[in-house]
């Protein structure tokens, strides 16, 4: 039983000497949700010019980051939070967990990209949630894709849309917030009177967009040929084909104001060991380099005007006319919109 | 008596430091660090939406354990009683449900069962019908089906572990005395299994109790239990308050359940002398025999279709069969920062695994002694107390080592260790549930006469005590590497990308659109299994001096 003292012991020791190694001011520790994607080269060429050490930590998704980084206020166990986007800015300000900084570069970013009009969380990079369809499966059943979303109620889509739990999912709540931005909240048919009726078309929610996506979209074996998704997943279907194809199997729905514009951003967080290493890097992820390195990765648009797109991106068209809800009227409002949809869809 | 002091002072100083210390500083902030107010529990004692979910959450538990105690039962049974060729792969194969990640199965009972799965596809060819004829993705059944396919093995590796050192003699004098296979059955092997049976159902129904992905990814979100409200009302409301009473509402429950646990299976415990596996076995197999062996191991590879069904989707590419997708996956020219080598990522995996269930032994074997030792009337509590990880949110517990362990000297964020102590902290509990009916059922007199002969107390324990818990040892030891090496939730939470787990890599090739991604993600599940299933095998063939004989 001595064995187990000594392994205690060592146990104990092994987590002083880990705790005592990380922190010198040439360490930078990047928090960022479990969807953030970045060449390793990238990150070697900062390294390289800055003589720093770079530590990613991935803290779960968008959510679990943020609630991590609330928990861990004043004695931040990173210098940067990557994550924070127009769903979660408004918490995020309030809760005050990042220091202002407005990054030179910032001027390259067009005004519909700025996330964060106070300066805490620079935009990096946007993305829009809508829905895509099956193909195959609309001509093989004569169906065209909706031009509004007030067809999704009628007979031909009955059974035929699977949508992802805003309580639970990022692209979930952005869907719910585009059906707020479409219907509106005080309308003789608002978008509880539309949710009701999709709940009466037998609309199937699930907890996420993976098992959405891979077990219940007709694409991947599932029998729902409509699903949320982003407009540039056609691209990454393109592009992750199993043998090259000319077009995706899979298109988007873009109905004007009921897709989402998300922008995602980073900021340096109060209390950081080390804060002109963390601005320096907010300053390289604005630049062109960064910029055109993570969108093939994360299947985002880059926000710097400068940074060219690639070509894999002509599948992933960009609406013309976004939901207009803003964040801070998400801030106030997202719960009483996620309660009021579960009390209709789910209760 | 140094020996024996420690021996109850390090498994009650692991769970102080581990799972208490943490508890209370979560459910401490939560609770906005005031005198504890009730008013979150009003919140959810007051609201019939939380009362709904409490009963939903308890009622889908027991339905589902009475399940996987059927499917399970059988091969026990057969485990425990007979020998065939192959019999240790089947055994590996029976355990590797318990390890995959929930959204993998999902995809393999879609495959299998989903609208344009192999049955449906199957029937429609047949009877040329129309629209799918058997429904159950997002249905209630297929949460019970996914709870017993991913328990039943905590079943069958528990009770044929039991079951393979009990003496068939109770049996043969029960049928010499004229009783039919049936009434033997019911009569005499039940009740002495019965303290096998209790650890293995409190096990399985405190899984399904807290289940989480089974129940939102399979059923969805109309069926959400209490854990998935507890993630919800954290990570998506922010209201930690009410997710905090809702975390004490369940960690409360699953305690009571524990407690009246312990009481039956202390009182269930008659002292029986053990025997050598190979001394239970049936002899000679006659006809009847075959056709047991054969039945049974049927009725489990209908168990395990959909992981046959997953990899025949990983093995499948363009109509064909080919092995694009693992080459794929050891061949990736996307210089991600967070794309590791399958080899990397397998040894990362097996490390933390390993580590894991070396302090789950030591924690567990430790923690049943002092349970044991404490006597049949006055253990429940301690039990109950030491089972209790497995009853907390694995999202309170996650956030709540964060805020624990933040400041020097133990700053453990970011460290690898902070994820093997979590998951040791769910596997060390197999450990005890394993071990403490042998130990219980140990005649006392064999300690007391090799004492009584001169033997140290370490003595007794390597050449006495050992050998006959050997056998429940490796049961043990089994399910904490399997913990681990399927362990998500935390993993996810807490790990950095170069610690990159296999289930970690795999939903990370999933969180994105493509053929490709899904098929590497399979293909890696693939490996997956295969890695688990030669851990099990190589566990099963250990053999020191005797340790496992029995």
């Amino acid at each position: 039983m001595r064995q187990l003292a000594a392994i205690v012991l060592m146990m104990l020791m092994t987590a002083f000497a880990v705790s005592c190694g990380g922190d010198e001011d040439s360490e930078l520790v990047i928090m960022t949700h479990d969807s953030f994607n970045i060449g390793a080269e990238l990150i070697s060429q900062f390294e390289a010019e800055h003589d720093a050490t770079v530590v990613l930590q991935s803290a779960g998704d968008a959510g679990e980051a943020l609630v991590r980084a609330i928990l861990e206020k004043g004695n931040p166990s990173a210098d940067l939070l990557y994550g924070i986007d127009n769903t979660y800015l408004g918490r995020a300000l309030d809760e005050e967990i990042f220091d202002e900084y407005r990054p030179d570069l910032l001027d390259e970013v067009p005004a519909q990209f700025v996330l964060d009009d106070s300066g805490h969380v620079t935009s990096i990079a946007y993305g829009y949630v809508n829905l895509n369809y099956d193909k195959q499966y609309l001509m093989d059943h004569g169906l065209t894709p909706p031009s509004t979303l007030e067809e999704l109620t009628e007979a031909d889509w009955k059974g035929r849309l699977v949508v992802e739990d805003p309580a639970s999912s990022s692209p979930g709540l952005a869907f719910l917030i585009s059906t707020v931005s479409y219907f509106g909240e005080d309308d003789d048919y608002d978008y509880l009177d539309f949710w009701r009726d999709l709940r009466a078309n037998d609309v199937l929610v699930k907890d996420g967009w993976t098992a959405a996506y891979y077990t219940d979209f007709s694409q991947y074996g599932g029998d729902r040929p409509l699903v949320v998704s982003y407009a540039t997943s056609p691209a990454a279907e393109f592009l992750f084909s199993e043998t090259p194809v000319e077009v995706p199997p899979t298109g988007n729905i873009l109905i004007d104001k009921a897709s989402f514009l998300q922008i995602e951003g980073m900021g340096v967080l109060k209390g950081a060991n080390s804060k002109d290493l963390a601005k320096k890097f907010i300053d390289f992820a604005l630049g062109r380099s960064f910029q055109e390195d993570f969108p093939e990765k994360m299947f985002v648009y880059p926000v710097n005007r400068n940074a060219s797109i690639p070509d894999s991106f002509r599948f992933a068209e960009v609406p013309s006319q976004p939901s207009d809800i803003g964040a801070l009227e998400i801030g106030e409002k997202r719960e009483k919109w996620i309660q009021d949809w579960t009390e209709v869809v789910l209760r | 008596m140094i020996a024996s002091r420690l021996l109850v002072i390090g498994p009650v100083t692991f769970l102080a430091a581990f799972f208490l210390y943490p508890l209370g500083a979560i459910l401490g902030r939560s609770f906005g660090g005031e005198v504890l107010s009730l008013d979150p529990f009003g919140v959810v004692l007051g609201d019939s939406y939380y009362l709904g979910r409490i009963w939903f959450t308890m009622w889908q538990a027991a339905v589902s354990t009475v399940l996987t105690l059927v499917v399970g039962l059988p091969a026990a049974y057969l485990f425990a009683r007979h020998d065939f060729p192959g019999k240790t792969v089947l055994m590996a194969l029976t355990t590797l449900p318990f390890i995959m990640p929930t959204i993998v199965v999902a995809m393999g009972f879609v495959a299998l069962l989903g609208p344009q799965g192999l049955i449906n596809t199957a029937l429609t060819g047949l009877f040329g019908a129309e629209a799918p004829q058997v429904r159950v993705t997002n249905t209630l059944t297929i949460i019970f089906m996914a709870h017993a396919f991913y328990n039943y093995s905590i079943v069958v590796r528990i009770v044929s572990a039991f079951w393979s050192n009990l003496s068939p003699l109770f049996g043969e004098s029960a049928a010499m005395l004229g009783a039919g296979r049936i009434r033997t059955f019911t009569h005499v092997t039940l009740p002495l299994l019965l303290p096998s049976l209790w650890s293995s159902a409190v096990l399985v129904f405190v899984f399904s109790f807290t289940s989480f992905g089974v129940v939102l990814i399979l059923g969805g979100p109309r069926f959400a239990t209490l854990e998935v409200g507890i993630y919800e009302l954290t990570v998506k409301l922010f209201r930690l308050e009410v997710a905090g009473a809702l975390a004490l509402v369940q960690l409360v429950f699953t305690y009571v359940f524990l407690l009246v646990y312990t009481r039956l299976q202390a009182q269930s415990a008659v002292p029986i002398t053990f025997v050598p596996e190979e001394e239970s076995k049936r002899g000679k197999r006659g006809f009847r025999d075959v056709v047991v062996i054969v039945a049974i191991t049927g009725v489990l590879l209908v168990v395990l279709s959909p992981l046959l069904a997953l990899v025949e989707r990983a093995l499948s590419s363009g109509g064909g069969y080919s092995l694009v997708h693992f080459t794929g996956l050891f061949s990736d020219d996307s210089g991600s920062y967070f794309r590791l080598s399958p080899q990397a990522v397998i040894w990362n995996s097996l490390r933390f695994a390993l580590a894991s269930m070396a302090i789950a032994l030591v924690v567990g074997t430790a923690a049943a002694y002092v349970i044991a030792r404490r006597g049949r009337g006055r253990s429940g509590v301690v039990d109950a107390l030491f089972m209790a990880p497995l009853g907390v949110s694995a999202v309170t517990l996650g956030f709540g080592f964060l805020v624990a362990f933040n400041r020097a000297p133990i700053d453990l964020r970011g460290s690898w260790l902070i994820l093997v102590i979590a998951h040791s902290l769910v596997a060390y509990p197999f450990v005890i549930r394993s071990v403490l009916p042998v130990l219980r059922g140990m005649p006392p007199h064999l300690k007391e006469s090799a004492a009584l002969l001169g033997a140290a107390p370490l003595s007794i324990f390597i050449h006495i005590e050992l050998p006959i818990i050997g056998r429940a040892l490796l049961v043990g030891a089994m399910f904490a590497f399997a913990v681990s090496m399927g362990e998500f939730g935390a993993s996810l939470l807490l790990v950095r990308p170069e610690f990159t787990t296999i289930p970690v890599a795999i939903f990370r090739l999933l969180s994105q659109p493509g053929e490709s991604n899904l098929g590497q993600a399979l293909a890696m599940s693939t490996l997956l299994m295969v890695v688990v299933a030669m851990g099990f095998v190589a566990i099963e063939r250990f053999r020191y001096r005797n340790v496992g004989g029995f």
